[in-house]
């Protein structure tokens, strides 16, 4: 195989993480969106959680996307 | 992100034989960043108004915002990690902020400057957990009460996981501020090849610049964000310091 398909493919495969991710992200929100309409006055306590939860997840989303940019271009 | 047509040496960051390398324009946008966080200080406290005018609310919320994220995480105890964990905030947030200026460096897009900035984290609480715990600290590779024939699995999961803290805080705030500039600068790229194309592409050019200002609001939003995850992670870490567990 090609060096470079090679490399396409390894990339491609790389961001399979992001099945989990997406995952991940709509169950975080699903989450917050019940438990603020369950209890409104719990909302200004559980934002904050929720939105820590998306960053940190992201993160995933972002350590995928370079590592498929470290099989592209290093 | 670097002028274009030059790349940056990502390994050749760390070379330690250049002490007085020169004064690169990372250092410069650090400055500036230094600058901007003492003036906000220093000029919107300088009347010290009842009523606070713009500056000056400025200064207290960002102020009181970290003051509350403190005491909440870490406990009364953390109250004298304060200062620092205040400083990385709104070094990273000011950083973060800077970047999304036009024509502006972000120094926070570096792994270089990022790993610095974990690796001070990492090893203050490394050392905060030592001090007050001495070797009871070991402890924390070995949660109570569980089975001693796992040990030889646990502990080393454990120390993995506490010596990878390093490389996902300094990797998530870099790979946040590397992609968010990237992606701008792709659908940028698109509203120029569609331009070229004469009226129609003009006219279809319209729909990715729409998404890019959209995605300059969603870059304030992640400028924010990832400052405050930094921050609250540097607080988590101190909570597990302080207490053990």
């Amino acid at each position: 195989m090609e060096v470079e398909a090679a490399k396409a493919l390894g990339a491609g495969i790389a961001v399979i993480a992001l099945f989990g991710v997406g995952l991940g992200i709509g169950n975080i929100f699903s989450s917050l969106i019940s438990s603020v309409a369950r209890n409104p006055a719990a909302r200004d306590a559980v934002f904050p959680i929720g939105i820590l939860g998306f960053a940190l997840t992201e993160a995933v989303a972002l350590f995928a996307l370079l590592i498929a940019f470290l099989i592209l271009f290093a | 992100m670097a002028v274009e047509g030059k790349t940056i040496d990502a390994l050749s960051q760390f070379e330690l034989t250049h002490v007085a390398a020169g004064f690169t324009n990372s250092n410069l946008y650090m400055l500036i960043g230094g600058v901007a966080i003492s003036a906000l200080m220093v000029l919107g406290m300088q009347k010290r108004a009842r009523v606070p005018g713009r500056l000056q609310s400025l200064a207290e919320v960002s102020y009181e915002f970290i003051y509350n994220m403190v005491d909440e995480q870490v406990g009364r105890e953390g109250r004298k990690f304060f200062p620092f964990v205040f400083t990385l905030f709104m070094f990273v947030l000011f950083g973060n902020l800077l970047g999304m200026l036009p024509y502006a460096f972000t120094f926070t897009s570096h792994i270089a400057v990022t790993f610095t900035l974990a690796l001070v984290v990492f090893i203050l609480v490394t050392a905060v957990a030592l001090a007050i715990h001495g070797t009871k600290f070991f402890s924390y590779f070995f949660p109570e009460g569980a089975p001693i024939a796992l040990a030889p699995i646990i502990i080393p999961v454990e120390i993995i996981s506490y010596l990878s803290r390093v490389v996902s805080l300094s990797v998530r705030l870099f790979a946040n501020m590397v992609a968010g500039h990237v992606m701008l600068k792709v659908f940028a790229t698109f509203v120029v090849l569609l331009g070229s194309l004469g009226v129609i592409g003009i006219i279809g050019a319209a729909a990715p610049l729409a998404l890019n200002v959209a995605l300059v609001g969603f870059e304030f939003l992640v400028a924010f964000l990832q400052a405050y995850v930094f921050a609250i992670l540097t607080c988590i870490y101190l909570h597990d310091a302080v207490h053990l567990h």
